[in-house]
């Protein structure tokens, strides 16, 4: 069975920081890769145990997306290949799953995508469905639980608050939720083979594109503007003393609103 | 992208309502209520697209909530949602119908429908809105949307390609007053499943057990962090909602500790509260949470960091450790209630 998983490389959000005028410092942020999406490398990995066959994983961004590609063949996946391009700069999700799309039938034969339910730090958990749309494929989304049997696929679906169990045909694409598995640590042999292994760099030409359709200028939204997120700084008052004195105060203050 | 819009051919704001088993979601009257305040800026009419197994009583619903027109699409096979079953008939009505502007519920259905969609419209998508307006010179929808964790707001246009959409977080926008004597148009599409048009079967459907309650319409909250996640801090907390009649959610980490439901998330990743009261405790305050708190009237936080971020939001603070407050705000609520 052949799998290929799209990872992201983040920013780590949750270390970012402010500056004294309430900027987001932005510079210096490490990079990992999207957690989310390791949980889909293990899935494939897990699958590839079971079934045999392949696990290629896919990723576009700048030179430094080297590194997240490293990690996961030291997870043990069998082939990277790395999307870098100045011409897939500034892609939103359509030009993205384009790109990521066309890719893949570059790879060719597959039996599953795989991909995380979305990205931390964008959160729009488009890409996976849209790269379904642009392979023509059936989208098995939110997925915690995969399982393969000849050439049907069934999935436990979390939508919300109902629990689905779908199956479809092979090929399809999942999206796994982080519940799937528990990602595993790097085993010693597949770091020292990842080591080994060429990590190839495609760019535009490498694969079958309309240019148009790559990066901003494949991209139909636009960013009209960043801003920070008001603080709405109430005046807050602060109420002090033992326990039982705050106790007191606070049910007071809120009686006194009709809050309880 | 290669196909760019007429864009003197799209007219009309679209707005996609959910149903399950007949009933229209929630977050679907909130988006007719944004679909009509869309509509009539731009002068417009306020077109519902509705898709199931028999949906003709939700669609008079629609009309009365505000929709000018519903479009209703009715089959067996549409009983359970599907991607690309309804993938297909949203977007060959939208390819003959041409709206300028369509809106989603961010909700898992919406999440999972308008990637596809959009993407077969050849048009984008701004996901998990948390404001929408009209861009009246322009003509334009400007969708504002948390990116980067929540750490930064972005306003996002779609200039070229239409139908202009976004999807919007669930809880944002009010469900707009009932009026059962508002008058429009409801008309049934003919649709035409063919067996190879159903690729994934359904095998099993179940709503969860875990109560989840309704924490977006709730009128009041205590949000339970991980500062007070501890079984002591949790049942103090548990009988303080008993007696005040308040719903319980949180940040994040308790979701994944397992101490609260993910539906009862509060924040980026969960949901918009607006309650009259919400009462954070050991809750530091990161922005991934405090999104979620917009339009929280009064905010009481307790914290034992005096210098947290969530004392900025809150009305009355409480610097001091989680546990004794509560156990001893339990004990101060229960003997005024005995007293009563």
């Amino acid at each position: 069975m052949n799998i290929i998983v799209c990872i992201k490389q983040v920013p780590n959000v949750t270390k970012v920081s402010w500056d004294a005028d309430g900027s987001l410092i932005r510079s210096g942020l490490p990079t990992i890769i999207n957690p989310v999406d390791k949980n889909a490398i293990e899935a494939a990995l897990q699958l590839k145990e079971k079934h045999g066959g392949k696990v290629t994983v896919i990723s576009m961004g700048p030179d430094q997306v080297q590194e997240a590609l490293l990690e996961a063949l030291c997870m043990g996946a069998d082939d990277a290949i790395q999307l870098t391009d100045k011409a897939f700069a500034g892609a939103d999700t359509w030009a993205t799953s384009y790109t990521l799309g066309v890719t893949i039938e570059k790879i060719g034969k597959y039996d599953l995508v795989i991909t995380g339910v979305e990205a931390m730090d964008g959160n729009t958990a488009q890409v996976g469905p849209q790269i379904a749309e642009h392979l023509g494929i059936p989208l098995l989304s939110y997925a915690t639980d995969i399982e393969v049997s000849g050439s049907t696929v069934k999935i436990k679906q979390k939508l919300g608050d109902v629990s689905r169990l779908l199956e479809a045909s092979l090929p399809v694409l999942i999206t796994v939720e982080k519940e799937i598995n528990e990602y595993r640590v790097m085993p010693i042999d597949k770091i020292l083979e990842a080591f080994e292994k060429d990590i190839p760099v495609w760019g535009a030409d490498s694969i079958p594109a309309d240019v148009v359709n790559l990066g901003l200028k494949g991209s139909p939204t636009r960013l009209r503007k960043v801003f920070s997120p008001k603080l709405e700084k109430g005046r807050v008052e602060m109420l002090e003393g033992t326990p039982e004195d705050i106790s007191r105060q606070l049910a007071d203050k809120l009686s006194a609103k009709f809050l309880i | 992208m290669a196909v760019k819009a007429d864009l003197t051919k799209h007219k009309g704001v679209w707005v996609f309502a959910e149903q399950r088993d007949g009933r229209l979601s929630t977050t679907s009257l909130e988006m007719v209520g944004k679909g009509r305040d869309l509509a009539d800026k731009l002068g417009v009419t306020l077109t519902c697209i509705l898709l199931g197994k028999s949906v003709k009583e939700p669609a008079a619903e629609l009309i009365a909530y505000g929709a000018d027109r519903v479009i209703v699409a009715e089959h067996p096979e549409l009983a359970e949602y599907r991607t690309e079953l309804y993938t297909k008939i949203i977007c060959d009505q939208a390819q003959i119908e041409k709206p300028e502007i369509l809106i989603i519920g961010a909700t898992p259905v919406g999440r999972d429908l308008t990637p596809r969609l959009s993407f077969r419209l050849n048009t984008g998508c701004t996901a998990d809105c948390t404001e929408l307006d009209i861009d009246p010179e322009a003509r334009l929808l400007v969708s504002t949307r948390p990116a980067f964790g929540g750490n930064v707001m972005a306003t996002i246009i779609c200039p070229e390609h239409r139908p202009q959409m976004s999807t919007v977080r669930p809880g944002v926008f009010h469900v707009p007053a009932r009026d059962a004597s508002r008058k429009g148009d409801i008309s049934a599409i003919e649709v035409n499943i063919k067996p190879e048009d159903v690729n994934v079967r359904v095998l099993e459907s179940s709503v969860s057990e875990g109560h989840c309650a309704d924490i977006q319409d709730a009128e009041k909250i205590i949000g339970v962090g991980i500062g007070a996640s501890d079984d002591v801090s949790f049942a103090a907390i548990r009988e303080i909602a008993g007696l005040i009649g308040a719903e319980i959610g949180g940040t994040r980490p308790c979701v994944e500790k397992a101490l609260i439901d993910h539906g009862v998330q509060i924040g980026q990743t969960g949901k918009n509260i607006r309650p009259e009261l919400y009462i954070a405790c050991g809750i530091s305050g990161a922005v991934q949470h405090t999104t979620g708190l917009s339009n929280a009237k009064f905010i009481v936080a307790i914290n034992k960091d005096p210098n947290a971020e969530i004392f900025k939001f809150a009305n009355i603070g409480i610097a001091g450790d989680a546990k004794p407050v509560l156990q001893a705000f339990a004990k101060e609520l229960k003997q005024r209630h005995q007293e009563q």
